[in-house]
């Protein structure tokens, strides 16, 4: 992985944590319209930079997966390896 | 990380209540071969997996094990809705309801609650897929055995698919055992091989 590829999982790791937050805060307040319209605004958000991610890096789920004649899914480096060990 | 999904892998609908079978087949749910064991096992052993397909494998049946652990609690909760004084009493089920009420926990058909002692993870590729192809016939088997007192279609038919998913899975790891073992010194396959202690890095 390389470093522009880390960052750009960082910032979907942060959107995607904003949306975790909001998600949490509406189960308990489901008519906040505040806090609806934000978790619309960071999904899409989301949505938008999670297709880019895949379309350069590789799949975030197995529905990102793009490959027609190889598994794309199985690829390394996978979550809890460390970033320095993957950078080669 | 993960995502909840909200919806079942294969549909529970139960229409009559039996809390006998409920606490026969709770033990897939916490018991020794149940589905928490085999999800916990999959996960905590992918960490130490060499090989992608390994690493790919062991997360998705994981994963998979966690669907099947809702389903199972789907068939308990829907086996226990609506008891009378009467059936808790007479069925047996009051040893379990005087602890937990109808609610889901974590125990053996035995009533031993859940322990992590069901499962190992030894970070060794050889060691834990074995222990993965015989986890996964212990639940088949296990799959079998509540069979027998399932006289209800309708919880008998979403035990058959879970039934079935561990013949596949120890399909999967058999391959996967396969796959590593291909890499393996010929001179001493299938035993300790100090080559992969090199191969994680």
């Amino acid at each position: 992985m390389n470093k522009e590829q880390a960052m750009q999982l960082r910032r979907l790791s942060s959107i995607h944590f904003a949306l975790v937050e909001l998600n949490l805060f509406l189960d308990t307040h489901p008519d906040n319209g505040e806090a609806l319209k934000m978790f619309n605004s960071y999904k899409a958000k989301y949505e938008a930079l999670l297709r880019a991610y895949e379309q350069n890096y590789g799949p975030i789920t197995t529905m990102g997966t793009m490959g027609n004649t190889t598994w794309d899914w199985i690829k390394g480096p996978w979550p809890w390896e460390p970033l320095k060990e993957s950078i080669k | 990380m993960w995502q909840y999904e909200k919806k079942l892998q294969y549909p529970v609908n139960i229409k009559n209540c039996n809390p006998k079978l409920a606490q026969i087949i709770i033990s897939q749910y916490g018991g020794p071969d149940g589905e928490l064991a085999a999800s916990l096992r999959y996960l905590s052993q992918r960490f130490s997996m060499p090989y992608n397909e390994l690493k790919g494998l062991l997360t998705d049946i994981g994963t998979e094990e966690l669907a099947h652990l809702e389903m199972i609690g789907a068939i308990v909760y829907q086996l226990t809705k609506n008891l009378t004084e009467e059936e808790i009493k007479t069925s047996g089920f009051d040893a379990y309801f005087v602890d937990h009420t109808t609610g889901i926990y974590p125990a053996a058909a035995s009533g031993t609650p859940f322990t992590a002692a069901y499962i190992q993870s030894k970070g060794d590729v050889l060691t834990d897929l074995h222990e993965n192809l015989a986890a996964e016939q212990k639940a088949r088997t296990t799959y079998d055995n509540i069979l027998r007192f399932c006289d209800d279609p309708d919880v008998a038919d979403p035990i058959k698919f879970l039934r079935q998913r561990e013949i596949v899975h120890y399909q999967r790891f058999g391959e996967g055992l396969r796959l590593a073992t291909d890499r393996l010194d010929s001179k001493n396959f299938y035993a300790f091989n100090p080559s992969f202690d090199k191969c994680g890095k």
